[in-house]
């Protein structure tokens, strides 16, 4: 039987981190990973020559070339991975938008962008946005047990127009609320920092291209992972996981299991556990993406944004829509309109709404892709005003539904954000399992991997 | 090993620590956070490279003696002779 200092449950950006670090410091680690590629849920595919992204519209936690000042979320991460901040090569953006029926605010990566806007479309509340920013000037503290706290009631104290409050909050939902209509303040300071004050960015070959740097510097340390491996259980004795049972049947041990498969999805491969005991902690938030392929630049059809997040009213609603997709808001990001030194080699526009999971999941095959069709041409209609309609210069589409992220990233309902409650610490009931990852409350593909970086540091070193 | 080595031996962990730093004029009686953008998690690095390349153990109430590169090679020289003489 293999014995590991750290076994670690699936090879996406939070898992491959914490593996760098252990088998960095000399421990004997292995990722197993269930499906073929890694990535998790920032991965990619290919598909009739196409290249695609799982899902990834922006890195968030830019760093600016002439950045000073405390050290940022990209920067620890190239400390501690030992990769240098300019091999994440990203190009920032050229501007975001948030498009509400009667008002739009647009921002970049320099946060004054955005704090202009507002002077000059909410004048009455720039003081309050300035409060905000001052509020939000540092980053929770990691690992460190904190109480939900409403950012809808906590927003009161700064903002008083509630169609500046949902403005400001949509983005930051879109990419990192499991809440339903809320987060949590501690998680809106970090996605604030994240979004506002750093910003968007992207490699120049998508995803793949920071997936290939940790993969090369998980081989440099000698850290090991078997992908097509996945864990089917983990047998618990005394408080402990004492063995780690592999799809194949192969069992094996490890001192310190580290899990990034999400927090009720851990808890569901327990030997010891009633495995619905936590159905009510499930993440409830599924979605829908539409890629079109496209045989020119979305700057040709008048789209200048690198991304956009509208909403056809001037209220905001973040939950599990009752139809299918909630068309009535979602992000248009179109990669093409990064700061890119050189055109990127295919054209897409990718479209994300919220999607209802119970409707998606147990259809038939021939309805499913029927229903999928007609919300791919709907989608389309949503973002009419953005691009025009564009079914002529459409080349190829393919998308992901909340069923196509449980199938292929184990994440129970499609919840890509995971379970409305996060465990901040990582720690377990279990003396020997941790959690990283969606779970840990940690968001985006620089949140995940400081998540990976900091549950190793504190949990995986002593083994 | 000399005191000449241990300096090294630090500035090197240090460099690839922290490869966007210049070391070559680090002031020896200054503390190495005040010259250099080293923070907490740094120093727990510089720890950790001390046990993993040279088996050297710095408890955790010793750390304060490493803040400066002076510091770092009279606590440490010490300790390498212990280790040469144990070998």
């Amino acid at each position: 039987m293999t014995h590991y200092d750290v076994a670690i449950i699936g090879a996406g950006m939070s898992g491959l981190a914490a593996a760098i670090r252990l088998a960095h410091f000399g421990k004997k680690v292995c990722i197993f990973e269930r499906h073929y590629v890694w990535g998790g849920l920032n991965s990619f595919y290919k598909q009739k020559g196409h290249h695609f992204d799982v899902g990834l519209h922006a890195v968030t936690n830019y760093v600016k070339p002439n950045y000073k000042g405390p050290r940022i979320p990209l920067q620890l991460i190239a400390r501690q991975l030992r990769i240098p901040v300019d091999a994440f090569a990203l190009r920032p953006q050229s501007y975001s938008q948030t498009v509400f029926e009667s008002a739009t605010l647009t921002w970049d990566n320099d946060i004054g962008r955005l704090r202009e806007q507002v002077k000059e479309k909410f004048p009455d509340q720039i003081d309050g946005f300035v409060r905000l920013e001052e509020a939000c000037a540092s980053y929770p503290a990691a690992l460190e047990e904190r109480p939900f706290v409403s950012t809808r009631q906590k927003m009161n104290d700064f903002i008083t127009d509630p169609l500046l409050v949902d403005m400001l909050m949509c983005p930051l939902l879109y990419y990192g609320s499991a809440v339903e209509g809320d987060v949590d303040f501690g998680q809106f300071i970090t996605l604030f920092n994240s979004i506002y004050r750093e910003g968007f960015g992207r490699p120049d070959k998508g995803v793949k291209h920071i997936l290939n740097l940790l993969l090369a510097r998980l081989k440099e340390v000698e850290g090991e992972m078997r992908p097509r491996c996945g864990v089917r259980e983990l047998s618990v004795k005394d408080g402990r996981v004492s063995e780690i049972i592999l799809d194949n049947d192969e069992v094996v041990t490890a001192d310190v299991v580290i899990s990034s498969a999400g927090w009720v999805e851990t808890e569901r491969l327990r030997s010891d556990k009633d495995s619905f005991a936590l159905e009510a902690k499930e993440g409830q938030l599924g979605f829908v993406e539409n890629i079109f392929v496209l045989d020119r630049s979305p700057k040709d059809l008048g789209l200048d944004a690198t991304i956009t997040f509208f909403n056809h009213s001037d209220r905001f609603q973040w939950k599990s829509p009752d139809p299918f997709v909630d068309l009535t808001s979602g992000v248009l990001c179109a990669p093409d309109n990064y700061q890119w030194e050189e055109a990127p080699r295919e054209h897409q526009l990718r479209v994300t709404h919220l999607a209802n999971w119970s409707k998606w999941f147990g259809l038939p095959a021939d309805q499913y892709y029927s229903i999928k069709d007609d919300f791919i041409a709907r989608s389309r209609q949503s973002v009419k005003q953005f691009v025009g309609d564009f079914e002529d210069c459409i080349n190829y589409i393919d998308g992901f539904s909340p069923t196509t992220v449980t199938r292929f990233t184990g994440h129970i309902n499609g919840a890509i954000y995971g379970s409305p409650e996060k465990q901040v610490t990582g720690k377990t009931e279990l003396d020997n399992l941790f959690l990283c990852g969606t779970d840990q409350g940690m968001l985006g593909i620089v949140g995940a991997m400081v998540s990976g970086v900091t549950v190793a540091n504190a949990y995986g070193m002593n083994s | 090993m000399t005191e000449v080595e241990v300096k090294e031996l630090i500035l090197g962990i240090i460099s690839d620590i922290a490869p966007d730093e210049d070391v070559s004029d680090v002031d020896p009686e200054v503390r190495l956070r005040d010259q250099l953008d080293l923070d907490s998690m740094d120093f727990l690095d510089i720890v950790m490279e001390l046990r993993k390349r040279h088996k050297i153990e710095v408890p955790e109430d010793d750390y304060m003696e490493l803040s400066t590169l002076d510091g770092c090679v009279r606590y440490l020289t010490p300790k390498f002779e212990a280790q040469k003489g144990a070998a």
